[in-house]
């Protein structure tokens, strides 16, 4: 599987992950506050340098999926058909995360019917919790389960 | 300065000169020499020396560089080059950049090309080394791979939101087999779709099924700009470029278009404003569109921004023969990038001087004047041609 290749601005949200926690980039000068997703250096709207990663909740609704077929890169391919999501966030519809539906945090990526996919379902967020992915640096990408299973 | 400015680039210069190699899955020459072909093709096209070329613009994912082709072919000395970003985007961009170039006297005779050998080359997403780290982080590890799945995800909340279905994509990929079939160069040349092959292909990235895909070619076209005084004395009818843009809007971000308050409204919009408001033309005005279509779904994204229908009418806009010859937009009339070629969108900017050279093998009767794009979904270009 491909893991993430993490740029200065993107850190903060992996190592985050890691965790177990779903945070989002959002200027921190007062009376700004807005969130921004993918992270950047800057605020678009104020222009302010000053950056905080605010926790989510982790509900969201989907926003759209696709199934991908092959052919695909070999980790992928060994578990197609599966699903890949886009997810906006309960308290910031605008910022969405793209990620996969799993039955369980360590399922696989087909595991979830394609049938129980639908646009506007509610999810929320879970982390693998592989032991391999527990070592040092490792990178746990957040990922989704149907509130309603 | 009050009571000055500039003279614009209306009409100012006009495509003189087109060529190209022959299309296939495989084509046993190098880029670099398909490359040449198809330069020396459109200069010999416009009777013009390539001792006198001193321009030159291409996509930055050309792997021919300007140093390579200017001492293979014989140009002469260099005062302009440059090359546009994002893939397929960059495609009509190429030829406003010579436009644009040429009216302000920077150079006099220009030359765009594009060589690729992606039919037997590499599928670019398969480097899992070049995986940029924005955006790619943020969708790569969950098996968003290629460029399919990315236009699908859009494709999908499209359908959704606008109650478009795939019979609407089906009249895009109808509209270009048709015209392939017409075009003895197309790869697609005499094999018929059907909507039964259609609707029981199989998947690439649902909702888009092998139909919606692009082919996978290798070839190279080129182009040769001229300004419109020039262009009086070529060897063949002028293709004016009335008006030309490129498009990159406010927190777009590429083929990803996830993050931002309207994923549905792209580049094309914001091209399409430019282009419309340097134009003496409307949309009511085009005669025939050249639309880049990597994936059918990019077609009624793109007919909504450049505005030849209302937003969400897209889909609608495909039904009852409207993209044929004789519809209400006769569409990619070579066959485009779904049933011609794929190179990257230039053999739409050929096919429309081909329509207003009157030369097209699918030809649009007294055809004046033609929208011809580049890739929806990404930082985009589009030309305004006419003759």
């Amino acid at each position: 599987m491909l893991t993430p290749v993490v740029d200065d601005d993107g850190t903060p949200f992996w190592e985050y992950a890691a965790r177990g926690e779903l945070r989002v980039q959002a200027c921190a000068e007062p009376g700004c506050g807005e969130l921004r997703f993918p992270p950047r250096p800057c605020c678009p709207h104020c222009h302010s340098f000053a950056a905080e990663w605010r926790r989510m909740s982790g509900r969201g609704r989907i926003w759209s999926y696709v199934i991908p077929h092959p052919p695909l890169l070999p980790d992928y391919a060994a578990q197609a058909p599966y699903n890949v999501i886009v997810v906006e966030l309960a308290e910031a519809p605008r910022i969405r995360l793209v990620g996969n539906l799993v039955a369980g945090p360590d399922a696989r990526l087909d595991s979830v019917a394609r049938e129980r996919i639908r646009i506007g379902a509610r999810v929320q967020v879970v982390f693998p919790r592989e032991p391999k992915e527990l070592e040092e640096g490792a990178v746990r990408p957040p990922r989704w389960t149907l509130e309603r299973s | 300065m009050a009571g000055t400015r500039t003279a614009g680039l209306k009409d100012a210069t006009a495509i003189v000169g087109i060529g190209q190699t022959a299309f296939a899955k495989r084509l046993p020459e190098s880029e670099k020499a398909l490359a040449c072909r198809a330069v020396l093709a459109a200069l010999d096209d416009a009777g013009i020396s390539p001792a006198e070329v001193d321009a030159l613009a291409s996509y930055t994912m050309e792997e021919t560089d300007e140093v390579e082709l200017a001492k293979a072919v014989g140009f002469g000395d260099l005062s302009f080059f440059s090359k546009v970003g994002f893939g397929g985007g960059g495609s009509c961009a190429t030829v406003a950049h010579l436009a644009a170039a040429v009216a302000t006297g920077q150079a006099t005779v220009g030359v765009a090309w594009r060589s690729r050998k992606r039919g037997s080359g590499p599928r670019p997403w398969r480097n899992t080394a070049v995986q940029l780290p924005t955006p790619a982080q943020w969708t790569r590890p969950f098996g968003l791979l290629r460029p399919v799945d990315e236009i699908a995800m859009l494709t999908r909340r499209y359908l959704y939101e606008y109650g478009a279905t795939r019979d609407h994509l089906f009249n895009v990929a109808l509209a270009c087999r048709n015209r392939a079939n017409q075009n003895p160069a197309a790869i697609m040349y005499e094999r018929p779709l059907t909507r039964e092959m259609y609707m029981t292909s199989r998947w690439i990235s649902e909702p888009l099924c092998l139909f919606d895909n692009c082919l996978e070619t290798d070839g190279a076209l080129a182009c040769v700009v001229v300004s419109a005084e020039r262009a009086r004395d070529c060897r063949r009818r002028p293709v004016y470029v009335h008006s030309a843009a490129q498009g990159l809007p406010a927190q777009h971000h590429g083929m990803v278009n996830y993050w931002n308050d309207d994923p549905l409204t792209g580049p094309a919009w914001t091209a399409a404003r430019h282009l419309w408001k340097h134009a003496d033309l409307t949309p009511e005005d085009v005669d025939v569109a050249q639309i880049y279509d990597a994936f059918t779904s990019l077609v009624p994204l793109s007919l909504e921004g450049y505005g030849f229908c209302g937003r969400g009418e897209g889909g609608a806009f495909t039904e009852g023969g409207a993209l044929e010859i004789g519809g209400r937009l006769p569409l990619n009339t070579g066959g485009g990038g779904l049933s011609e070629a794929y190179v990257h969108g230039f053999n739409l900017v050929t096919e429309g001087v081909r329509q207003l050279r009157g030369t097209s093998t699918a030809q649009v009767p007294d055809a004046a004047t033609c929208l011809v794009t580049a890739g929806e979904g990404v930082p985009t270009s589009a030309l305004l041609l006419r003759n």
